[in-house]
């Protein structure tokens, strides 16, 4: 009887809604509005990742893409008022017809080797140690903990090495001379 | 019906957000919206982790996106200091106009 599920509904309104949105995010004209749609691409991302029992990703996607990396992103474009940048030149506010056919002929191609894999690529393999039952035995974010401060201890620490460079290369970079 | 289903729908997903990021990484000439684009690209790619990882039952998708995430946060940081430079030596942060390693 019930062919979709609450979680189908659910799950296509969120994809048809990051659909949507990224679609806008990368047609506006101001990038104050891209940034906003991206904003929502990103929200519905991470009902997705409920929807997958990935918590501990959702709320991380939340906080690190929508919190921390769009909050960036709009203070640059606040910074480099952008009436002076691109898009305001008539003339030029377009690419050349040869490049739009390349890059709409290297998008097609993309896109059907994507589907090719998707409709006739069916993953085998054993399962891992972590069904869903089991995890939510425990909890989510407990798993992903453990797992971090387990196994993957020496690549966590490298991350946290790389996110010390990336602070000390921004401010290098962006410092006044 | 759905439930198996779901993941084969989140690789399609994934594969459509991918395509639009790619059309626009290459066709918009603001940095910041190929910037964003690209990360539009790597959420893609987050998705189909998240995806696999949940159908083949196991938890490293989800430490692998972590550390994705960290990369793409570093990136941001570093990323949008030299769209600050460029702009401040060139009044533009138009992709066609940096063309200072030209030579």
């Amino acid at each position: 009887m019930d062919m979709i599920s609450f979680k189908g509904i659910v799950f296509i309104a969120a994809s048809l809604v990051v659909i949507a949105a990224s679609v806008l995010m990368a047609t506006r004209k101001n990038p104050i509005h891209s940034a906003l749609w991206m904003i929502v691409t990103f929200f519905a991302m991470a009902v997705i990742y409920l929807l997958l029992n990935a918590q501990f990703i959702a709320v991380a996607q939340v906080m690190v893409y929508a919190g921390a990396i769009m909050m960036l992103i709009l203070f640059v474009i606040m910074l480099v008022h952008m009436e002076k940048g691109e898009e305001t030149d008539p003339g030029k506010t377009r690419r050349s017809k040869k490049t739009r056919i390349v890059a709409a002929l290297i998008t097609v191609i993309l896109f059907g080797e994507m589907l090719l894999g998707v409709l006739f690529y069916r993953m085998t393999g054993q399962g891992g140690e972590y069904p869903a039952a089991l995890v939510d035995a425990v909890g989510n974010v407990r798993t992903v903990g453990v797992l971090l401060y387990g196994q993957y201890l020496f690549p966590f620490e490298i991350a946290s090495l790389l996110l010390l460079v990336g602070i000390v290369g921004a401010v290098v970079i962006a410092k006044r001379k | 019906m759905f439930e198996e289903n779901l993941t084969w729908l989140c690789y399609l997903l994934s594969g459509v957000l991918f395509t639009i990021g790619a059309i626009g990484a290459i066709l918009r000439r603001n940095m910041i919206v190929v910037f964003m684009c690209i990360e539009l690209m790597l959420n893609a790619v987050n998705l189909v982790f998240i995806a696999a990882a949940g159908s083949l039952s196991s938890m490293d998708g989800s430490v692998f996106v972590f550390f994705i995430m960290t990369v793409a946060a570093v990136e941001a940081a570093v990323g949008l200091a030299i769209f600050v430079m460029v702009f401040r030596m060139q009044q533009s942060i138009n992709a066609d106009e940096m063309n200072l390693l030209k030579g």
